[in-house]
């Protein structure tokens, strides 16, 4: 593709801190039009990425571009919106002010009303920053992000530190802004989030992308569903069975894991007519997620 | 582009440091009482340098605010927007690295003009201070002017120093550098060996150039305005280096 048409790219990145490499010449691309979600634990590498690519740090190797531009220079970053992690918004200027400067930072910025509806902050324009509620604030902090109606949007865990009814609302804000066609990058170590917003998940780990996919596929890969059932059969021909993973008995009740539940489940009503199906559930993100993170000490998963 | 986002941010600077009590009491309020009490109050009319104590106090004073207005404008300003993460986000902007700057500088500057206009009216009504109206113009435009170099030094305190710490640290510097100058008491009236290192600090030179306009200063303008030219590019170096030095630092 086009390197003028990826909102954000990292080619072959290292940053180094002293002993601690941040990034191991991680590759990852923003497509237009996508959501795609920055997944790790803390250190993975995610906020060091994310500042790269916005200019406030300079890699040690490989680049970063925006629309195919350096984003160390000021104006190269006029096509994209950042909301970062930060402790400090001056307190003293109100919402409006707050956001009519950012607006003065774009060539073309939303009307000030649009940006406070987008937002959520009809009616607070007059507020003092620092009167606001955390979830105001962060609103705010969004509203700093959209307000030049950037074509890109790069969020550095944009909901870390709200409550659920907050993060909620900041979901719908950001998908309002995707339905624009807008592209959004994201990083989060909360899965759900991942899961909820994005079109594509990366996973970052040492500061490498250790998987890629849609939250389904990561899933499949760090070990897919559990198949709770009971059974004529033995743990052994259960085990032949094609698909299946392992076996564990409890209580008279087998759970089956599997990556292709489906045909697990298909080939057991065919070889047992004793087989009861109870449920089937997808491995929680969660867990695969901890499953990915812990293969890759030793092992690359293939991406 | 440039000039207009310049002007919106100095805008919201000034916006925000006016509503910030912990700027504009000692940036304003001090100057004003420590002039009053020491230039007017306690015989403002005695003759001091060929002019009188409140003409002589108008220009130290006239200094100290401005010194004043320069060091907490980017001394604090700045080591709190910085330890907080705000100026990341200001980074990450498309926002021209150099508004940032001149904006708070155009900020202290304004200030800086605030606290003059205000000593030369209380000196003018109070204390009886009569100058020519280009004299008045010249002690205006050198203390204005003579706020940049300490826009450069307060920079530096602010990309050095932590949040928490930069408020006592402009304090250190800004109140005994005051002193030794001879901003609160004229320089005569000093001890012999704070008179010594007076020469060396930047705050005795403008001082010294606010005074030349009365005509009792020490020494020609052209020295005072080279030594504070280099005590700004000291602070300028000094703050490139810390805030390239918070690049360096580990991020999560």
């Amino acid at each position: 593709m086009d390197d003028a048409q990826t909102p954000a790219r990292l080619t072959r990145v290292t940053k180094r801190y002293g002993a601690i490499t941040a990034l191991d010449g991680i590759d990852v691309a923003l497509r237009p039009g996508e959501t795609l979600a920055l997944l790790g634990p803390n250190g993975a590498g995610k906020t060091t990425a994310i500042r790269t690519l916005l200019g406030i740090i300079k890699p040690d190797d490989g680049t970063a571009t925006l629309f195919g531009r350096d984003p160390r220079v000021a104006k190269n970053r006029a096509r994209v919106g950042a909301m970062l992690q930060v402790s400090g918004v001056p307190a003293t200027l109100t919402v409006a002010e707050h956001v009519r400067l950012f607006s003065s930072y774009y060539p073309h910025p939303l009307p000030l009303e649009e940006t406070l509806a987008i937002a959520g902050l009809r009616g607070l324009a007059k507020r003092l920053y620092g009167e606001l509620s955390g979830g105001q604030k962060q609103r705010v902090a969004f509203a700093l992000a959209i307000c030049g109606d950037p074509d890109a949007l790069v969020l550095d865990e944009p909901t870390s530190a709200l409550d659920v009814e907050s993060r909620h609302a900041l979901w719908t804000q950001i998908r309002r802004y995707v339905a624009r066609g807008r592209s959004v990058l994201l990083t989060t170590h909360d899965l759900a989030e991942a899961d909820a917003l994005a079109d594509r998940i990366a996973v970052l780990f040492g500061g490498r992308v250790i998987a890629e996919g849609t939250a389904a596929q990561i899933k499949e890969r760090a070990g897919g569903a559990t198949v709770r059932c009971t059974s004529g059969l033995d743990d052994e021909r259960l085990r032949a069975v094609r698909g299946v993973d392992s076996v564990v008995r409890a209580n008279g009740i087998i759970r089956i894991a599997t990556r292709v539940p489906d045909a697990v489940v298909r080939a057991l009503y065919v070889n047992d007519p004793t087989f009861t199906l109870l449920d089937v559930a997808q491995t929680p993100l969660e867990e695969a997620f901890l499953v990915l993170t812990r293969t890759t000490a030793s092992e690359e998963v293939p991406a | 582009m440039i000039a207009r986002i310049t002007f919106a941010e100095t805008r919201a600077e000034l916006t925000k440091l006016a509503r910030l009590p912990a700027y504009v009491i000692p940036t304003l309020a001090f100057p004003l009482a420590f002039y009053a009490f020491f230039g007017l109050a306690m015989g403002g009319s005695r003759g001091i340098a060929g002019t009188t104590v409140a003409t002589y106090m108008l220009a130290t004073y006239g200094a100290f605010g401005v010194v004043g207005c320069a060091l907490f404008g980017f001394g604090v300003s700045v080591a709190v927007e910085r330890g907080q993460g705000w100026l990341l986000v200001k980074r990450a902007s498309p926002m021209p690295p150099a508004a940032y700057v001149i904006a708070k500088m155009l900020s202290a500057m304004t200030f800086a003009a605030a606290v003059v206009v205000l000593l030369c009216a209380l000196g003018a009504a109070l204390g009886g201070v009569r100058l020519e109206p280009l004299t008045w113009i010249q002690l205006f435009v050198a203390l204005v002017l003579g706020a940049i170099p300490f826009c450069a030094l307060g920079l530096a305190i602010g990309s050095l120093a932590g949040p928490n710490s930069a408020p006592a640290l402009v304090n250190l510097v800004y109140l005994p550098m005051s002193f030794a100058s001879g901003l609160w008491i004229p320089i005569e009236g000093l001890p012999s060996a704070v008179a010594h290192v007076a020469p060396f600090l930047p705050t005795y030179h403008l001082g010294q150039l606010a005074l030349g306009t009365l005509g009792g200063a020490h020494g020609s303008p052209a020295t005072h305005i080279a030594v504070l030219a280099l005590w700004a590019l000291a602070g300028a170096a000094a703050a490139a280096y810390g805030l390239r030095r918070d690049e360096g630092r580990t991020y999560g």
